[in-house]
């Protein structure tokens, strides 16, 4: 038998060494994951019967473990106290009494992602594709609407400049369609840039809502004021993400960016809907969610931790300017309160 | 490593067709195979990547994917300009390899930095840096696959070329989706594999593919005397003058700048501006189709498997019916595309007529257009003309988003795929005059002349 030729023996030992390497990592990643989902969740629990029905807080929980990913809930008075884990998995989660929102990713050879609206017992009443990873989620306050954000993720369709997609959809299955293609007026004139995006719903009533658009030849922000029945959004305020209206309607929390130097720092404000007053909280860190009122003067959103990836921390703080934030439930995510 | 193809006689022996004698086999080259290899595992690494890098940036590095588009689209525009350099240093070194390792190379070592970095900014940079590899690679690479071709089967060669280049990109996303699945936040999992695959496809290009000089290789057949090529009279001499070094015709920017190759040029840009992105036919389509929202992110593996099961075909049918002729019918196919996106009425068949169209659209139009400018570009600036055609076509590409976002904002989304169609099957009918001539019968097109 001839000799391979040295060069063919070289590729050999290459593909050998790291065929190899990557299937010893493989293994190894896979015997890590599968010893941290084998460890129970090291978090105090309670019964969902002993939260249901009480003011409560519905978040994902992010405590690592056989039970992360979980929607669970504590009572309101107790957020650090014991949570109760529901069978449910989200990637994001609003929740209002008796309907949730759950935006989650179907993991298989074929990922896909999609958002559903639940009922009191958790089971689901609709259930809607989604063109990618999920964003943002808020339902109105009686469960009739249900607004979803997600990226557009695929190949290549970054350069269409279409990133994210906010679509209203009504608890009957029925949908008011893309936001995208609603009639927005920007300081008065219509604005029909082929760039611009729209994102992070909040509700007034059944017909109203705030939401950001954005336009990225413009390189601005834009807090709207939608209308479902018109199917029209007008600009109020630039500069403003991801609005959250305050349980009072008097006021809206969103991001702002106060980053110097050309680097976005995205922090924690206060828009007084009446006056037109800003306060800006003392959140150092880039915040990166839709905020959540926990009360007419506290503000919730969440933080991934630094040191443990795949961990947040739902953190709070007050309606203040300068405010100092701290965390309010450990190992949680996408808080929502709800009050009965 | 030679991949076997029965083909029916080309050239002379096509006089007679009826003759029943055996027909020759022909063979595509090991090069050739090779680099499809090498193009085949570099995809499954990149396109491993890139489907899962929205997940990671969101999921594990719990950032916003937004500005992610942006910077994604002004990457593309400036690696349009490294094609045609990485074309003109393959040309001026004579070397194609060595830049195509160069580029791979790049791309490489990305995957091994994506081991390391934690900031979205880092995670940026990185994607930015591969794809300036990416446009280093592509045009040295298209000339060594058409300087190792037979120019009659040129089609062909780039056919199975792009149909191995395609199954790295349909299996990269699915590979990754599945250690994901296994291994719920497997992303480093996935980046390992990524770099596994970019390495050994980096070693199957250094250790497999001969360092080919084609501007040496045609100097030397012109120049087939001992006498002509400036050498001493007998191969024991020593005392005479030394041999000059046979580098062939030295590199000319005037060698890209003939009619036959500006009129093709001129052809593929204007039929890029019309080239609206498979995003916005996508787009279009989920828009109508709850089935086509349903699977929207794997839309464009449906495309990779149409086109992956077309390449070959369509290479040949490009060597027999004319390059330019094919090239030309794949934009008819692209235009269909347009019409059944724009008709959509939530039929998943349609949807899966739409992916069938753009499949034949790529097909007939990416590897044709380089195995055209192959053919008809003089040798000693192959490279250069191959990467300026794809740098024409990218940035055309990249107007027709921006201008077809305007239309689709104007008069709708059904209505702008009609408008872009309509204006489509006008250009295609301009086109035709500009390029019709470029078929050369396959005949004339005998070994011998792209050697002159």
């Amino acid at each position: 038998m001839r000799r391979p030729a040295p060069r063919v023996l070289a590729l050999i030992l290459v593909v050998v060494v790291v065929v190899a390497g990557a299937v010893a990592y493989g293994v190894s990643a896979f015997r890590t994951q599968r010893a941290q989902v084998a460890s129970s969740t090291h978090v105090a629990q309670s019964d969902l019967a002993a939260v249901e029905g009480h003011n409560r807080i519905v978040f994902r929980s992010t405590a690592p473990g056989d039970q992360y990913g979980l929607v669970a809930m504590v009572l309101l008075d107790d957020p650090a106290g014991p949570r109760a884990f529901t069978a449910v998995a989200c990637d994001r989660v609003d929740a209002v009494p008796g309907a949730e929102s759950c935006l989650r990713t179907v993991r298989g050879i074929a990922t896909r992602f999609e958002a559903q609206l639940l009922d009191a017992s958790w089971q689901p009443a609709q259930t809607w594709p989604l063109p990618g990873v999920p964003s943002r989620t808020r339902l109105s306050a009686d469960g009739s609407l249900l607004a979803t954000t997600s990226f557009v993720t695929g190949h290549s369709y970054a350069t269409t400049g279409f990133s994210t997609q906010t679509v209203v959809h009504r608890a009957d299955g029925t949908t008011t369609g893309d936001l995208e293609k609603f009639a927005l007026t920007v300081d008065g004139q219509p604005l029909t840039g082929s760039d611009r995006n729209l994102w992070g719903v909040t509700f007034v009533d059944d017909t109203t809502f705030y939401a950001t658009a954005a336009s990225a030849a413009a390189g601005k922000t834009w807090l709207v004021r939608g209308s479902l029945t018109d199917q029209t959004l007008v600009s109020l305020r630039e500069n403003v993400e991801c609005p959250s209206l305050s349980p009072d309607g008097t006021r809206i929390a969103f991001k702002k960016d106060v980053g110097t130097g050309g680097a976005k720092l995205w922090s924690v404000a206060v828009l007084d809907l009446a006056t037109g007053a800003e306060v800006v909280a003392g959140e150092k860190r880039s915040v990166d969610d839709q905020i959540e009122w926990l009360d007419t003067s506290t503000l919730l959103y969440g933080m991934p931790r630094e040191t443990e990836a795949g961990v947040t921390d739902v953190w709070s703080v007050a309606a203040q300017a300068g405010a100092t934030p701290a965390i309010f439930i450990p190992q949680a995510w996408s808080p929502s309160v709800v009050r009965n | 490593m030679y991949l076997s193809l029965r083909d029916r006689p080309a050239g002379p022996a096509s006089s007679n067709p009826e003759s029943g004698t055996r027909q020759p086999i022909v063979r595509v080259s090991s090069v050739v195979v090779s680099l499809g290899v090498v193009s085949l595992l570099t995809d499954i690494s990149s396109e491993s990547v890139a489907a899962i890098l929205p997940l990671y940036v969101t999921a594990a590095l719990g950032l916003s994917t937004i500005a992610y588009g942006f910077i994604d689209g002004l990457m593309q525009g400036a690696t349009a300009l490294v094609r045609i350099a990485g074309g003109w240093a393959a040309d001026r070194g004579d070397h194609p390899k060595w830049v195509a390792f160069a580029g791979y190379g790049l791309s490489a070592a990305t995957r091994a930095g994506l081991l390391v970095a934690g900031g979205f900014a880092a995670v940026t940079a990185l994607v930015a840096v591969d794809r300036v590899g990416k446009g280093i690679r592509t045009a040295p690479r298209d000339a060594m696959i058409a300087a190792s071709s037979d120019p009659r089967t040129l089609g062909r060669s780039f056919g199975v070329h792009r149909m191995l280049d395609t199954v790295g990109a349909a299996t990269g996303p699915l590979l990754a989706f599945a250690v994901l699945w296994v291994i719920p936040d497997g992303y480093r999992t996935v980046f390992v594999m990524s770099c596994g695959c970019a390495v050994i496809g980096l070693a199957v290009l250094g250790l497999l593919v001969p360092d080919l000089r084609p501007r040496r290789a045609a100097w030397l057949a012109k120049h087939q005397s001992r006498d002509e090529r400036g050498l001493p009279r007998c191969k024991g001499c020593t005392c005479t003058v030394p041999g000059l070094a046979p580098a062939g015709r030295p590199f000319s920017w005037r060698a890209i700048g003939t009619p036959s190759l500006r009129r093709l040029m001129v052809a593929a840009g204007v039929l890029g501006v019309l080239t609206v992105g498979d995003g916005f036919v996508y787009l279009a389509l989920q828009d109508r189709s709850g089935f086509a929202t349903q699977w929207f992110p794997l839309l464009y593996v449906g495309t990779n498997v149409a086109y992956m099961s077309l390449a070959i075909p369509f290479g040949r049918l490009a060597d027999r019916f004319g390059r330019a002729r094919v090239f030309l019918a794949g934009h008819v196919a692209l235009l269909g595309a347009y019409v059944c996106a724009g008709t959509s009425g939530g039929w998943a068949g349609l949807t899966f007529a739409v992916l069938l169209l753009l499949g034949v659209f790529y097909a007939s139009t990416d590897g044709v257009l380089s195995a055209i400018v192959g053919q008809i570009a003089d040798l000693s600036a192959r490279g250069t003309a191959i990467g300026t055609a794809q740098t024409v076509v990218a940035l055309a590409r990249m107007l027709a988003s921006t201008g077809f976002g305007l239309l689709w904002y104007t008069v709708g989304r059904g209505n702008a795929m009609f408008v872009a169609a309509a204006v489509l099957a006008a250009a295609i009918m301009a086109c035709w005059f500009l390029v019709r001539g470029l078929d050369v019968p396959a005949d004339s097109a005998a070994p011998a002349k792209s050697l002159a």
